[in-house]
């Protein structure tokens, strides 16, 4: 077997046997990266030599009989993530050249555990985007294109484009990635991958550059549903770096991959059948809908009323919270600086800001500064928040009659890499089903469950109860299953 | 509501995002396209309904406080080390008082 066809499961099983070795996978997915990277620029930093040396120490590791969970397994972190030694942009220009002298917390539960760190994979602008094309570092590729029109370049999805495209083409066993509207499910669905936004609060956002702070939320994807369980297993737990991390124990997430559904009370909600929505994306949802009920969950119509005001209330809730947190970009600290000769302080905060931030990044901060300037704080964001809260309350009257909840996970699959770039709007629509579970803090994940008729993958989604995740696991597995999915992207290792 | 230039440049002041002349209309533009999607908002009624604070979900253990103490230090070369003008121990601006 080659060993990038490895899932994560497939290469620690042939880790622990003996079959191969860190360094044998390492070498083969660095390999992988130098000859695909230059098309599909998922990377933005390759950190080889510290590949290599790390597989040799897991290696070691194993023969003295220490390994850990993921001894030994190559994997690639989001650029949202803090690294110690290791640049983190976050996509942005303006951190172009930053070195964390700190460690996030996610990455350090994958180190500890024992994985190998190929480099740094490319996002969207501080996480702002569904198409990887706000990047300072340039837009990802997705592997995949359509059968009928192999010339046209797609985008992977966003923000986590750079993760989805990398796991995707088989250049890392699994990747961390961050979701605050979509961004680990909708890149998922459009790379034929999984993808799992836990429960707000199961995994730290210490160390993870902050977009916003109430809805952040980081995960990992990867080839299979189990792949996802294994590698939240060791991401998430309790951080007092973090305060709102959850003191909950972590489940043996890979187990509930197992489990049955049958007796399961599926949600279907009403509200996500939208009037112009292609044919095949709502076949597929039945289909995934009748497979449930072959495996003997009872799938059940619900309403969740607020739904169509879930994207307006994002767009209020996040561009505030992001212009709060971005406040700290001013040129002085760290990250790019630019002065005119005889400008003052406040010169160099307008100038850095200006050059350093990308434009969607630039117009998300205005928003989020009108919404929350004295005058319009009460009519924008009191408002969003009491329709979150409304929100969130839909959700909670669903769980007294459903366990989980299935929806398409886009509302399209992957667009051409010059569609939809005009409008910001148009863009937004691009998180319609998956916003829901950031605004009301449930996990949720994405599953590869079938083709659309150009040969681009589609994916559903699970919704789940406030740190139920097992269930996540168990009906995205059966979906799983049931779909089959081996189709594989013209682009790949 | 409709945002006229004026109050275009004062979000990028009150942003301290420098707004060249030019840029001005096109991000009002852009700016009014979306607030004109989110006016959608106003027609929910949210009488009595208590604002959403925060992200946790229904169940999530409540937040508590941390022992208040010293858990770090001399970390200033850490700090410093990212600085864009680094003058000794200090970040430099450019002079603000004269």
């Amino acid at each position: 077997m080659r060993p990038t066809d490895y899932t994560l499961k497939g290469a620690l099983d042939a880790l622990a046997s003996g079959e191969t070795t860190s360094v044998q996978l390492t070498e083969a997915f660095l390999d992988a990266i130098a000859r695909l990277n230059p098309r599909l620029n998922a990377f933005i930093t390759v950190t080889g030599e510290q590949a290599l040396e790390a597989a040799k120490a897991s290696d070691a590791r194993r023969a003295a009989g220490q390994a850990g969970p993921l001894e030994g397994a190559p994997i690639a972190i989001k650029d949202l993530f803090c690294t110690a030694g290791t640049q983190t942009t976050a996509g942005s220009a303006i951190l172009r050249g930053f070195v964390p002298p700190y460690e996030s917390t996610v990455s350090a539960n994958l180190l500890r555990d024992g994985a190998v760190f190929l480099g740094k994979v490319n996002l969207d602008e501080f996480a702002m985007g569904s198409s990887n094309s706000t990047s300072a570092y340039g837009p990802v590729e997705n592997p995949w294109s359509r059968a009928n029109d192999p010339d046209t370049r797609l985008v992977p999805g966003g923000s986590s484009g750079g993760s989805a495209a990398a796991v995707a083409a088989r250049l890392a066993l699994g990747a961390t990635a961050t979701d605050t509207g979509g961004s680990i499910r909708q890149p998922a669905a459009f790379c034929g991958i999984a993808g799992i936004k836990p429960t707000y609060g199961r995994c730290s956002r210490y160390g993870i550059v902050a977009f916003a702070s109430s809805l952040d939320q980081a995960g990992p994807v990867a080839r299979t549903v189990e792949d996802c369980a294994i590698l939240l297993r060791s991401m998430a737990g309790f951080d007092p770096r973090d305060a709102t991390s959850a003191d909950l124990p972590v489940p043996d997430f890979a187990a509930a991959c197992g489990r049955s559904v049958k007796g399961l009370r599926i949600g279907v909600p009403k509200e996500y059948r939208l009037d112009n929505m292609p044919p095949e994306i709502e076949a597929l949802w039945q289909q995934g809908l009748q497979w449930l009920r072959d495996e003997g969950a009872e799938t059940i119509e619900i309403s969740l009323p607020h739904t169509k005001y879930a994207l307006p209330t994002y767009y209020v809730v996040a561009p505030a919270e992001a212009s709060s947190n971005l406040a700290r970009y001013d040129g002085v600290r760290f990250g790019m600086r630019e002065v005119a000769p005889g400008g003052d302080l406040r010169d160099l905060y307008e100038r850095t800001r200006a050059k350093g931030f990308g434009q969607e990044v630039r117009r998300r901060i205005m928003i989020g500064t009108y919404v929350l300037s004295a005058g319009y704080y009460d009519a924008y964001y009191l408002k969003a928040q009491k329709v979150r809260a409304l929100i969130r309350r839909d959700f909670e009257q669903a769980w007294g009659k459903v366990d989980a909840i299935v929806t398409p996970a886009t509302p399209s699959a992957a667009f051409g890499m010059d569609e939809k770039q005009d409008d910001p709007v148009t863009m937004y629509l691009n998180d319609v089903f998956t916003v829901t579970a950031n605004l009301a803090g449930l996990p949720g994940i994405a599953v590869p469950a079938g083709l659309d008729a150009s040969g681009l993958p589609l994916g559903l989604q699970v919704i789940g109860k406030p740190f139920d995740e097992e269930t996540c696991f168990s009906v995205g597995a059966a979906i799983e299953r049931a779909a089959d999915f081996t189709a594989l992207p013209g682009i790949r290792a | 509501m409709s945002l006229d230039t004026a109050t275009v440049k004062r979000i990028a002041s009150l942003a301290r995002i420098r707004l060249e002349a030019e840029e001005v209309g096109r991000m009002q533009a852009e700016l009014n396209g979306i607030l004109g999607w989110i006016e959608q908002l106003q027609a929910v009624d949210t009488e009595g309904v208590e604002p959403m604070a925060g992200g946790a979900p229904e169940g999530q253990p409540a937040m508590r406080m941390r022992e208040d103490k010293v858990t770090d230090g001399d970390l200033h070369e850490a700090v410093l080390a990212n600085a864009p003008d680094r003058m000794g121990a200090y970040f430099g601006v450019p002079k603000v008082v004269e």
